[in-house]
Formats: structure tokens, C-alpha cells, sequence
């Protein structure tokens, strides 16, 4: 017996030891685009077109962090980026709770058909919506503003609304009660009881959204037009065409647009991880 | 009365809570989508009002229209590798980064990590790794003496190239292949070993059964979203060359904002909408058998 358990052992040490070694082997083209874009972003021209390739630009060449920013306007796309994700991400978690907390708490005529419309618009591709949003903000002189980027947030996304109704479904309803009995409005339930209970589901909602905004290219390719609107990812797009050949340029400014997500990621990783789970859960 | 009155706030209440909602999809979605299916039955180039033409643009997608089925099929061509590809490489690894191995944080972390980059910068950054001459990847067949194909700028090549890259992003479902292997019970595989079932066996009669509702959901979902497929291609390649990577949303992207083909795009929308509802039914019809009841 003792010597089936031993052989067990050793079985299950060369199991993992395996197992370690394909994750290794396999976690290398997994890594090696990003150890390349970076190592490419520090490199002179002449360091780039050489074969076979050095990993270790030599040398560094910082200043092509620097010379980015005198190729094209990375502040101003810096700057409208940021506009539409703060904005979005405000509209996002006001509205999409405001809905959630309505369908989750409030018996009302109609809310169980509401909200299997609310559901139903998930399925809906966003390109069959599309090309009429395009017609109606262009009558309203919106192209080439942000507004097109921003204000549709304000009016809930399903996705959203959906998660956050399932989260206030966890909040015991006493605590509410006893609000109520002290005076509370169901406004002010919603805000200081339900909200702040609420910080793990927002916190994930929040991630989407800013990872959607900062990388939303198709949106600001459809708005934006002139220079000074232009978004990071247009931008970029916008280099690539022009400045094609630029490597080290190019992948500077993606390791600058990249960074925000990845410290993003490192920061908040728990909540980033629950949030892709909990979109997982929704089938 | 005082009762009536009650149910009357709460109504008046409960409407106020998602008046954001009511609005939005109003403004945003239903009437977008009443004005889509009219303007999908007429010729519309926004600076004239549209004039009706009837099944027309239908029937010169279907019949006369060579790009349109050129766009379908490089789509369904890219769908049917990446998302099979996906899925079982995401499963293959997650089942391996479940086990307890040294490092087990940091190898998920490597394994995540590709699938927050923007998709800009990934584009960005591949078009170089494709280039022939200079990119990582022909650089590495060159060391290993393999052929070395033209990827973005060979017909035959393009769209492999792509599919390549979105292998690179699986990060998102292997965490929920996790998530669905962390809640396949431990005595399912304990009871198996009793009977002596040996890896294999436990793969095909406990871990796929388990999963399968996670499977599922990540092949519909995977489908939906590969069939949308554009930036890749607008920015990587264009469409390009000779259209082998022109996909559906590129195409009607092209038709509505570079040609104006306001009512054609609309037209293409609800084509591909239809598809879309008709796969995924297809799917929960026939994939959705392979199920759960396996493993009672």
C-alpha cells in the first residue's frame, strides 16, 4: 500500500513537472509580441532591420518616447480619449445603476416585459443601429464633436444594467427596510444603502468600460474627423498609414496607449477578473 | 384609496428608476431600428432624401453583388477557425494553469495579458510581426529553415495571419474555462479514480460534460463576435489583397461611410442580422444537446 501511495507521488511530480514545461514553452508567444514591442519602441532605426534580431536595443534609444509626441498631437489624442472614458464611465455607472436598482427593487406594472426588451437589445448587433445614429447626429450637427462618443451612455447599456441587477439582488432587503422606516426616500436608499454595497459589480462595470472607451476605434472613426478631435486609436491608425515605416516610433506610441490598460490590470486585477467571470456567468 | 394611491407612487417610481432606460431605447435603439428597415427598402446617400426602390438593394446583394459573398465568406471562413481554434486552445490551457504548478499566478497573468491590449495597438504591433522580411515571426521560421509565407500581403495568407492574431487574445476565456473547471466538484474526479478511470476518461466523462454550458456560451458568443469582425482589417490590411480579408463589417462600412451607400449598408445590417439570429438558434438547438445530462 505504502509503495502505491510513493509511486502515486512521483507520478503526480512528473505530471506537473510536464505540465510546467508546456505552460513555459507555450507562454512564450504569448509574451514575446509585448517583450518585442518594447524592446522595438527603444531601438534606432538602424538597430530594428537587422537580422538575426537583438532583443536588447543598444543603444536605448529614449528619445523616441520623446520624438512622438513632435510626429503628431499625442497630447490632444491623450486628452480626448480621456474625455470620452471619464465621461462614459460617469454616465455608465449613474444610468446603468439607476436601471439595475429600478428592475431589481421596484415592483412596477410592465417591468418584467421592460426588461426582456433591456435583455433582448444584447443580442442586437450595434450595426444595425448604426448607420440611422449616424443619420440622426449628423442632423443635429454632432459630427465631429464628442458628443456622439458620450451622451448614448447616459441612457444605460443592458449589459451593465444586467450585472448590477443581479449584484443588488445580494443586498439583503432589511437593511433597505430599515432605511425606509428611518425616512428614507427610495432615491436615497439607492444612493447611500444600495451604491455603496454595490463597489465590487460597479468597480468591474467600470473596468469594461474604460478598457471599451480607451480602445473604441470604430465610434471615433465614424465622428471624428478633424485633427484636434481625434481619439488615441485613431491616432494611431492615422500614424500607421503615414508613417509606416517608423517602427520604433510606432511602437512607442502603442506601449504609451497600452500602458494606462496595463496599470489598469495590475491595480484593480481582482475586480478585472471577477467582471470577465461574471460576463462569462451570463449564458 | 390610501392603497391605490401607494401603488400609483411605486409605478410612478419605478418608472422614474429606469426613465434612462426607457429614453435611451427610444431614441437610440427602437428608432434607429424602425428607420434602418425602412431605409434598407430605399436609395439614400443622406444628402438627398431617400428615395424607395423597394427590394432592390436586396436583390443586387444576393444576385449581383460578387463582393457581398466574397465579404460572407472570408467571414465564415475566419469564424470557423478562430472560434473552434480558440476555444480549445483556451480550454487546453486553462485545464493546465487549474493545476497546482510553481508560478501559477504569474503564468495566468502571461497568458491574460495579450487580451487587454487595445486592439489598435495589437494591430499596430502585428502588421510588423507579419512583415516578411523584418517581422518576429519570419525572422523565427527563417532561424528554423521553414518557409516563410508573405502573411499580410499574400492572398492565401491574410486571413490565416489573422486568425493567428486573435489566438493571441484567448486570455478573457481561458479565466472563464477557470472559473468553470473551479466548480466542477472534487469527488466527481475522486469517485472516477475508485473506479479506476484513467486521464483521458475523466477529460471526455467528467471535465467536458461539466463545461459544456461554458463551451457553449463561449462558441455563441465567439461566433457573434468574430462575424463583426472590422478594425483588424481596416487598419492591418484594408481588405486587402484582392479582398481576402474584405469581411462583412468592413464591407458595409465601406458601402455606407466612404460610398454613401446609406441604404445598401442598412440592407447588409439586417442580412447579417438575420444570419447571426439564425446560427445562434442553430446553435442552441444542436450544440446545446451536448450536455450537462452526460454526467448524471
Amino acid at each position: 500500500m505504502a509503495q502505491y501511495y510513493l509511486k502515486k507521488k512521483w507520478r503526480e511530480r512528473i505530471k506537473i513537472g510536464v505540465i510546467l514545461l508546456i505552460l513555459l514553452i507555450g507562454a512564450i508567444p504569448f509574451l514575446m509580441p509585448l517583450v518585442w514591442l518594447i524592446s522595438t519602441s527603444l531601438k534606432t532605426t538602424d538597430q530594428i532591420f537587422t537580422y538575426p534580431p537583438k532583443w536588447i536595443p543598444k543603444p536605448v534609444a529614449w528619445r523616441n518616447y520623446i520624438e512622438i509626441f513632435s510626429y503628431m498631437p499625442f497630447l490632444s489624442y491623450f486628452k480626448n480619449t480621456m474625455i470620452i472614458t471619464v465621461t462614459t464611465l460617469i454616465g455608465v455607472i449613474l444610468s446603468s445603476s439607476l436601471i439595475a436598482y429600478g428592475f431589481a427593487r421596484i415592483k412596477f406594472f410592465g417591468s418584467k416585459v421592460l426588461f426582456m426588451v433591456l435583455l433582448s437589445t444584447i443580442m442586437l448587433p450595434p450595426q444595425v443601429t448604426m448607420i440611422p445614429l449616424y443619420i440622426l447626429f449628423s442632423k443635429l450637427k454632432w459630427v465631429d464633436t464628442l458628443l456622439p462618443l458620450t451622451v448614448p451612455y447616459f441612457f444605460g447599456n443592458a449589459f451593465f444594467v444586467f450585472l448590477l441587477k443581479q449584484f443588488f439582488h445580494t443586498i439583503p432587503v432589511e437593511l433597505e427596510d430599515a432605511a425606509r422606516i428611518d425616512g428614507c426616500t427610495t432615491l436615497g436608499i439607492y444612493w447611500r444603502i444600495a451604491m455603496p454595497l454595490c463597489k465590487p459589480a460597479l468597480a468591474a462595470v467600470a473596468i469594461f468600460q474604460f478598457q471599451f472607451a480607451w480602445s473604441d476605434f470604430m465610434g471615433p472613426l465614424i465622428y471624428l474627423s478633424s485633427e484636434e478631435k481625434k481619439t488615441l486609436a485613431l491616432g494611431l491608425q492615422n500614424f500607421l498609414t503615414i508613417h509606416g515605416g517608423e517602427w520604433h516610433l510606432l511602437m512607442a506610441a502603442s506601449t504609451l496607449m497600452i500602458l494606462p490598460v496595463i496599470l489598469v490590470f495590475f491595480t484593480a486585477q481582482r475586480y478585472f477578473i471577477r467582471g470577465v467571470i461574471l460576463s462569462g456567468l451570463k449564458g | 384609496m390610501k392603497i391605490k394611491k401607494s401603488v400609483l407612487r411605486r409605478n410612478l417610481e419605478g418608472y422614474m428608476f429606469i426613465s434612462p432606460f426607457i429614453v435611451g431605447f427610444l431614441v437610440f435603439t427602437f428608432g434607429p431600428l424602425i428607420a434602418s428597415f425602412y431605409l434598407s427598402f430605399c436609395d439614400y446617400n443622406i444628402l438627398e432624401p431617400p428615395r424607395w426602390v423597394g427590394l432592390g438593394n436586396y436583390k443586387t446583394l444576393l444576385f449581383r453583388d460578387p463582393l457581398f459573398w466574397k465579404s460572407l465568406y472570408n467571414t465564415v471562413y475566419y469564424t470557423i477557425f478562430s472560434v473552434p481554434l480558440g476555444t480549445a486552445l483556451a480550454l487546453m490551457l486553462a485545464m493546465m494553469l487549474n493545476q497546482k504548478i510553481p508560478g501559477q499566478a504569474i503564468l495566468r497573468t502571461v497568458y491574460y495579458l495579450p487580451c487587454i491590449v487595445p486592439i489598435i495597438a495589437s494591430s499596430v504591433l502585428w502588421v510588423q510581426i507579419f512583415n516578411p522580411q523584418w517581422g518576429l515571426l519570419n525572422m523565427f521560421l527563417r532561424k528554423l529553415g521553414l518557409p516563410e509565407p508573405g502573411w499580410l500581403i499574400s492572398e492565401t495568407w491574410a486571413k490565416p495571419a489573422l486568425i493567428i492574431m486573435s489566438l493571441w487574445a484567448i486570455g478573457g476565456a481561458i479565466i472563464i474555462f477557470l472559473a468553470g473547471l473551479q466548480g466542477i466538484p472534487d469527488h466527481l474526479y475522486e469517485s472516477a479514480e475508485i473506479d479506476g478511470a484513467g486521464a483521458i476518461q475523466k477529460f471526455f466523462h467528467i471535465t467536458l460534460p461539466m463545461l459544456s454550458p461554458t463551451i457553449f456560451f463561449l462558441v455563441v458568443m465567439g461566433v457573434i463576435g468574430s462575424f463583426q469582425v472590422f478594425t483588424q482589417a481596416y487598419v492591418m490590411t484594408g481588405g486587402g489583397p484582392l479582398d481576402s480579408t474584405r469581411f462583412y463589417i468592413l464591407y458595409l462600412f465601406n458601402q455606407a461611410f466612404e460610398f454613401f451607400h446609406m441604404g445598401y449598408g442598412c440592407a447588409m445590417a439586417w442580412i447579417l442580422f438575420a444570419i447571426i439570429l439564425a446560427v445562434t438558434y442553430l446553435q442552441f438547438r444542436y450544440l446545446s444537446k451536448f450536455g450537462y445530462y452526460e454526467a448524471e
